[in-house]
């Protein structure tokens, strides 16, 4: 039995989370309703992780998170630790993302590997 | 001395301060002062994580007021940061504050707290162990981080 696509939570400093997922909409269109953006913007540890944990619920979850030394970094890591149903990515960038929409119904080692792969070969200097 | 900056911060080990004043700073050490932490293994690796090639060190508030004298005398570059005021008191209360700056970095709105500043939320109390640091011969003052415009104690009092 499918357990369902996962959800893709992007957690970041400031607006970026907003602007990533406002980015992914508007490139890949309804897939991108996977996406939910979360900001730690006036948001204690504390407040921070219990938001994060209530948007996952009891989904199949990908926390995509723009710092792994920050409170996003800490908020994901702590809030995931003890779920096989919730896994971190640091690092985010769109293409990650733009992959996650299109391959949310796959296994989560599948999903992680895949996204790792897209956001890393994404990042080459163009030109001469 | 080499505690370069003594910081309280709710958030700890996080980005402002590995980025924004380790940025300044370049810290070999950062040690962190938290009772809860202090026994909390997991959490402990979370935040070495977020710390780069630095040293982290985590004491409890008692551990931390006999070795601070021994930190100051050290060459590795040091932060020290607590998660709350009253944490930072009480090293002050053991008069290792005298002379040094305590920077107020942030703390988040919750019950009792009113906004000073847009980072800094604080209650009476920890406005009466600010207050009880400077007597002490601290001189505090909230600066979120390095470029920004340090705001002394008498102004936050005043808000």
């Amino acid at each position: 039995m499918s357990e369902g696509a996962a959800i893709g939570v992007v957690l970041a400093h400031g607006a970026m989370a907003e602007g990533l997922v406002s980015a992914a909409k508007k490139i890949a269109g309804a897939p991108a309703e996977a996406l939910i953006a979360l900001s730690n913007d006036g948001k204690s540890p504390v407040e921070l992780r219990a938001e994060l944990d209530s948007l996952a619920g009891n989904n199949r979850a990908v926390v995509f998170v723009d710092l792994q030394s920050g409170s996003c970094g800490m908020a994901a890591l702590s809030c995931c630790k003890d779920s096989v149903r919730r896994v971190v990515i640091c690092g985010v960038n769109l293409p990650m993302i733009l992959d996650f929409v299109f391959h949310s119904e796959e296994p989560l080692p599948d999903i992680v590997a895949r996204a790792v792969e897209k956001g890393q070969a994404a990042i080459a200097p163009v030109g001469s | 001395m080499s505690i370069e900056l003594f910081r309280v911060d709710e958030r700890l080990i996080h980005g402002q301060v590995v980025i924004g004043w380790g940025h300044q700073v370049r810290p070999d050490r950062y040690v962190v002062v938290d009772d809860e932490l202090a026994s909390s293994e997991w959490e402990q690796d979370l935040y070495r994580l977020g710390a780069g090639a630095a040293e982290v060190l985590f004491v409890g508030t008692a551990g931390a007021v006999s070795r601070i004298a021994e930190w100051c005398d050290d060459e590795p570059r040091t932060i020290l940061l607590t998660r709350d005021v009253t944490t930072m008191r009480r090293l002050g209360d053991s008069g290792a504050l005298r002379d040094q700056s305590v920077n107020l970095g942030g703390i988040h709105h919750g019950p009792g707290r009113r906004e000073v500043l847009t980072y800094l939320h604080l209650t009476e109390a920890d406005m009466d162990d600010l207050r009880a640091l400077e007597a002490g011969g601290a001189k505090v003052t909230a600066r979120d981080l390095p470029d920004a415009r340090e705001a002394p104690l008498s102004q936050l009092v005043a808000r």
